[in-house]
């Protein structure tokens, strides 16, 4: 019996020393892929030693300059925002919703977000000037973050009764939210001029290609805050996955941490949406894979989703570059190509567990 | 250090389920709410944890109110066991027990885990997946946790509590008395116990005070002799029951076999 503790306690210990031992290791993934990033497209030429050079100070050609300072870098960080926000998106609403299917691309989250950024882009112009230029470039963001966080709490109001969610109840309502949010989109491109029609296409496409200093500046705060809010969220989303009831009484302040559950996934999402229009999948699959990898405790799976998702969309980038180079594939297309077979795996194993 | 409700009503959807219900739990004993099903007994005990506020009457724990706004206040002083847990992810067992050694004061001792473990017999277990085990381990991994929060009974002179919803529903016979010397121990050690009981005769073995309900109100209140007795509990169950009082020791008994006999 004592044998047997002992065993259980080291075998715990090692999936606790495994999730942090993979900080270092996606941590270090995440630094190759943004190098990768910088280095690899579609100019035609290799740009390794451009970015080497230009790591260690020493001088690079204009052209160079162009192209890894104004247009690969910006997409980069870009990139890596994104990817981390959807990834940390998806693992929250897990959380909070106490299933592993929860994400926001497929519960209507992300159609929540892309109808508040078009409302945005066709209705922008009806605003007072001086709210218009309050908002500046914040208007898309801002708007897709509305939309987002109105997805959220209607999703978990419909979807919760009594501190438990009925899986089958949340997915039906993402549906029913994914085609009110299509229709409304439909609506609105309906009214929109040739111009907004032009912003809302290039938008619509999910890509990472038009990055700039100015867009990353409009979303970088809003990524850099949700992401960081909730990294804090670990230790109640621990609690909370034994039920609201339990979590309150293990002293965590529930509606509180609910609030900010969903103010973070609607503000990560938000902003994802507005700058690369709905890339899917990231916030299901990298928690998932986190989760088989080393355990569920929410503290360091926060901390590896932002890092892993970070390097995945990063690479998922690279892909939609050099493909079908020199054109670029819609960065949405590679994330459904690689997520949608891992979410349906998912679906397999999880069979008969989840009352699906 | 008492737990002390006064007067409480709760009415959900125009119905009530509780009405001026009062209850005394004192610090070293075990308390028994017993009652047939729909009296009322889950109710008061969301209640009495503060998941819960009544629509009238107040509950106060060691002298301080109750309820969700001193959820981490409450949560040093007491641990609660729910009738039935679902966990969401695939955590182990060691794991569980953590998420209650964390809101806890008695954080950061490693070793706890395993004891509560072994407390509740489940040496050995903690590395194996909690969606795996029986419907009885389970209730035992989520007791190992609940004690982890309260370890100590007493705590810088002031009572722990432990609050328990049917503790023992859904165990074997051999479990339901160690769980239940489990409950006696904490209470004995000084500290209080809180429990819903199905089982009359556990009650009357391992309580020190029985609460019967019948209809949201208060059907009876004292020592197991005092309450357990045949026109208190053959009146709030609604069938005729009859109890016996073994040769040895003091301790009634209740056979199904003798419900309805006698006429």
């Amino acid at each position: 019996m004592v044998a047997a503790t002992e065993n259980g306690m080291i075998l715990n210990g090692l999936r606790q020393s495994r999730a942090r031992r993979a900080h270092l290791w996606l941590g270090l993934l995440l630094l190759g892929s943004c190098l990768a990033s910088l280095a690899i497209g579609a100019s035609g030429t290799s740009l390794w030693q451009g970015v080497w050079r230009a790591l260690s100070g020493a001088e690079i050609s204009q052209m160079e300059r162009v192209i890894l300072w104004d247009i690969r870098a910006p997409r980069t960080g870009l990139g890596l925002l994104v990817g981390a926000g959807l990834a940390v998106s998806g693992t929250v609403m897990q959380g909070l919703f106490r299933n592993p299917l929860a994400d926001p691309g497929i519960v209507g989250v992300s159609s929540g977000a892309a109808f508040g950024a078009v409302s945005a882009i066709v209705l922008g112009g009806l605003l007072p000037v001086g709210i218009a230029t309050v908002f500046g470039q914040y208007l898309v963001p801002v708007a897709a973050c509305l939309g987002s966080w109105a997805a959220v709490s209607l999703l978990y109001v419909v979807a919760t009764r009594g501190g438990q969610t009925s899986v089958a109840t949340m997915l039906l309502a993402g549906i029913a939210l994914g085609a009110l949010a299509a229709a409304g989109m439909g609506l609105l491109i309906y009214m929109a001029d040739d111009q907004q029609l032009r912003d809302i296409t290039f938008w619509q496409l999910g890509s990472l290609g038009g990055a700039s200093w100015a867009k990353l500046g409009a979303v970088a705060p809003l990524l850099i805050l949700s992401v960081a809010a909730a990294l804090g969220l670990g230790r109640a989303l621990n609690a909370l996955s034994l039920g609201e009831a339990t979590a309150l009484h293990l002293g965590i302040p529930v509606q509180r941490i609910k609030r900010l559950a969903v103010l973070t996934v609607a503000v990560a999402t938000g902003a994802a949406v507005a700058m690369t229009g709905v890339i899917g999948f990231i916030g299901i699959v990298v928690p998932h894979l986190l989760r088989l990898a080393t355990g569920p405790d929410h503290g360091p799976l926060l901390i590896n989703a932002a890092l892993l998702g970070a390097a995945l969309l990063l690479w998922a980038d690279v892909i939609a570059r050099v493909v079908i180079g020199p054109a670029e594939l819609p960065i949405g297309i590679v994330t459904a190509l690689i997520g949608a077979p891992v979410f349906l795996w998912i679906l397999l194993r999880s069979r008969g567990v989840m009352g699906l | 250090m008492s737990v002390e409700a006064r007067e409480i009503d709760v009415e959900i959807g125009g119905r009530g389920l509780l009405r001026a219900v009062g209850l005394t739990a004192r610090a070293g004993e075990v308390t028994a709410i017993v009652g047939p099903n729909g009296s009322g007994k889950t109710t008061l005990m969301r209640v009495l944890t503060g998941e819960l506020r009544p629509d009238a009457g107040q509950v106060h724990l060691g002298g301080e109110p109750v309820g969700p706004e001193h959820a981490a206040r409450m949560a040093q002083r007491r641990g609660v066991l729910p009738q039935a847990s679902h966990l969401a992810f695939p955590f182990t067992v060691d794991e569980v027990v953590r998420i209650g050694l964390m809101s806890g004061l008695s954080a950061g001792d490693p070793a706890l885990g395993a004891r509560a473990l072994a407390a509740v017999g489940l040496s050995g277990f903690g590395a194996r997946r909690y969606q795996a085990l029986s419907g009885g381990e389970q209730q035992r991994v989520q007791l190992a946790r609940v004690l982890c929060q309260v370890w100590q009974p007493v705590r810088a002179g002031a009572a722990n509590w432990l609050f328990l919803d049917e503790p023992v529903a859904s165990l074997d016979i051999g479990h339901q008395l160690s769980i239940m010397q489990v409950a006696r121990d904490y209470a004995d050690g000084g500290g209080g116990v809180i429990t819903v009981m199905h089982d009359l005769n556990l009650t009357a073995m391992f309580a020190d005070r029985v609460l019967l309900l019948a209809r949201g109100e208060v059907r009876a209140e004292g020592t197991p002799g005092e309450v357990l007795c045949d026109e208190v509990l053959s009146a709030a169950y609604g069938c005729r029951l009859r109890l016996n009082t073994p040769p040895v020791g003091a301790v009634p008994y209740l056979l199904p076999q003798a419900a309805g006999a006698g006429g």
